[in-house]
């Protein structure tokens, strides 16, 4: 494969970065533009906070955030940490079941008319209301509930862009394989399988976001002095309003960084699907 | 007489909900070894389910097909095909693309053979210095050329193109009909080709097979000679054109628009050197 170059990874570019390359990064379009955009978006918050005169009990201006940041400073690394695998592990364990249930309706038409409506149906359920009915059912089991409403609330968009995917696969990629006698592995791995990731990477991209929905509902909605969800609710009860700001600011942060692992995840397994810029 | 494609009587009918629809009505074609048949018909008539016929993708209701002495009953590594939608892997390089079949059918080439052969079909076709591109690199007609070089790979006795050329502009269908005469020239193969284009069939062809509107079976039969239009310049020939017309009537016919000829459905064509098949 020497002679075969890749326009979508270059993994010796990553490894090698050299300063000069790194300051190139830093400066870039990609990392100023968003920057720039959080920073304004930092300004007209105090701004519209200032020109209220609002104290903090109705809403936090940023520059009440770093005290609240410098005083909770450890409960934000351990509680962070806690949301942060819970949310990854319901997350994964989605990826798992929402492909396996992907690949079942997207290559049986019988079981896609029959799993439909009860995957419909399953998330039109708020799960705010599954919330309490999950802590009885496994009451004590706090980890293992909080990835279960992630996962629950996450696996559905997968499920249903996999199954999109597979079951539209135009007819010719098959009979390209199948004339040549391919098997149904053969062919799932060779083309459905590739074909399938960008739909599957989008949909992740959607997941990630409503996995961390999912694990701060268990956190707040059913308390068990655990995770980010935790720290917001202790902040409710002692009227520290900045805390409860700076909770949401944190979870903002962690929920960008897992859509950027996934962004780069993309980039690897799917860098094919995007056009150059013209 | 036996081809390398024989067709014997083959009826097909599709089940639909409105009860059984028939396709193809006591169909016989043979095509012999090295031979290269056109098929045209009212669009709908079952051009594209008799392709599938061939490549044992399907079977018929009745009647039987035998590719090389063989009766088809399932796929067989021996056909390459083509299709209107080149059905190129984005992901792949195009070199990986040419090489796909040789991946499923059972071959004791190396890799460095198998891109070797690869890279020879490439140049074939113009393609040379195009290896490592993507196709969404290509423009239309190149991206066929790579899709004609797929099903080339693995030396097919048998080519089946359905409509390979239908979606190309008028300038690059030209070109590509050219690079049919090198590969065969080049590369043997006997040939099913289903086209709309009658100038097409009689530039490619040995034989053009006129099928009758659905259930279709062969309604007419004109032999192209040696001498036939084997190039652009040729096309333009009074004896060029008294075959159009021919054919274009024949159509006709099975479209239902022009009443059919008293004569018998194999005719040579009237001062030209044209000779009947049968």
């Amino acid at each position: 494969m020497t002679d075969v170059p890749s326009p979508v990874t270059r993994p010796r570019q990553i490894a090698g970065l050299s300063a000069d390359r790194l300051k190139k990064t830093l400066f870039s379009r990609s990392v100023l533009a968003p920057v720039a955009a959080v920073l304004v978006f930092l300004a007209l918050w105090e701004l519209l906070v200032q020109a209220n005169g609002w104290p903090d009990y109705v809403m936090a201006a940023p520059s009440d955030l770093p005290q609240a940041y410098i005083r909770y400073w450890e409960l934000f690394l351990v509680m962070g940490w806690q949301t942060l695998w819970r949310t990854v592990v319901g997350l994964a364990v989605a990826v798992v079941f929402g492909v396996l249930v992907g690949m079942v309706m997207g290559f049986s038409r019988v079981m896609r008319d029959a799993l439909y409506p009860l995957l419909v149906g399953f998330n039109a359920i708020p799960k705010a209301t599954v919330v309490p009915i999950v802590a009885l059912l496994f009451v004590g089991q706090h980890d293992f509930n909080t990835a279960l409403i992630a996962f629950m609330i996450s696996f559905f968009p997968i499920a249903v862009s996999v199954s999109i995917g597979l079951s539209t696969l135009e007819p010719e990629y098959r009979d390209i394989l199948r004339s040549l006698g391919a098997s149904q592995a053969m062919i799932f791995w060779k083309i459905a399988l590739p074909k399938t990731l960008p739909e599957f990477f989008g949909a992740l991209k959607v997941a990630v976001t409503l996995a961390f929905i999912g694990t701060n509902l268990m956190e707040i909605v059913s308390p068990h002095g655990r995770g980010l969800g935790a720290l917001f609710d202790s902040g409710k009860t002692n009227s520290d309003y900045p805390l409860m700001f700076a909770v949401l600011i944190a979870l903002a942060f962690l929920g960008i960084v897992l859509f950027y692992v996934v962004v780069a995840l993309e980039k690897i397994f799917a860098g094919w699907a995007e056009r150059p810029a013209t | 007489m036996t081809g390398l494609i024989d067709i014997k009587g083959v009826t097909l009918a599709y089940r639909t909900d409105t009860g059984p629809l028939p396709v193809l009505d006591d169909l016989n074609i043979s095509v012999p070894e090295g031979g290269f048949c056109a098929v045209v018909g009212p669009s709908g008539c079952g051009k594209s389910t008799l392709t599938r016929l061939i490549a044992g993708l399907m079977r018929p209701d009745e009647g039987e097909v035998w590719l090389h002495g063989a009766r088809v009953t399932s796929p067989r590594a021996t056909v390459g095909m083509a299709f209107q939608n080149p059905v190129l892997l984005e992901w792949r390089t195009i070199l990986q693309n040419v090489i796909l079949p040789l991946e499923i059918v059972p071959n004791k080439q190396t890799k460095a053979q198998r891109e070797a052969r690869a890279r020879e079909l490439l140049a074939l076709v113009g393609l040379e210095g195009f290896e490592d591109k993507r196709p969404s690199e290509l423009s239309g007609g190149m991206r066929q050329r790579a899709s004609l070089c797929r099903a080339l790979v693995h030396k097919p006795d048998v080519l089946i193109l359905d409509e390979p050329f239908g979606a190309l502009d008028a300038f690059t269908r030209e070109d590509l009909w050219q690079t049919m005469h090198q590969l065969r020239a080049e590369e043997p193969f006997t040939s099913v080709l289903i086209t709309h284009d009658l100038r097409e069939s009689i530039f490619l062809a040995d034989e053009v097979i006129v099928l009758s509107g659905r259930p279709a079976t062969v309604q007419y039969r004109m032999a192209v000679p040696d001498t036939g239009p084997r190039d652009l310049d040729h096309l333009y020939t009074p004896e060029a054109a008294e075959m159009l017309n021919i054919l274009r009537h024949q159509i006709e016919v099975a479209q239902g628009r022009a009443p059919a000829d008293p004569e018998p459905a194999t005719a040579t064509p009237p001062g030209s050197a044209a000779q009947a098949m049968h």
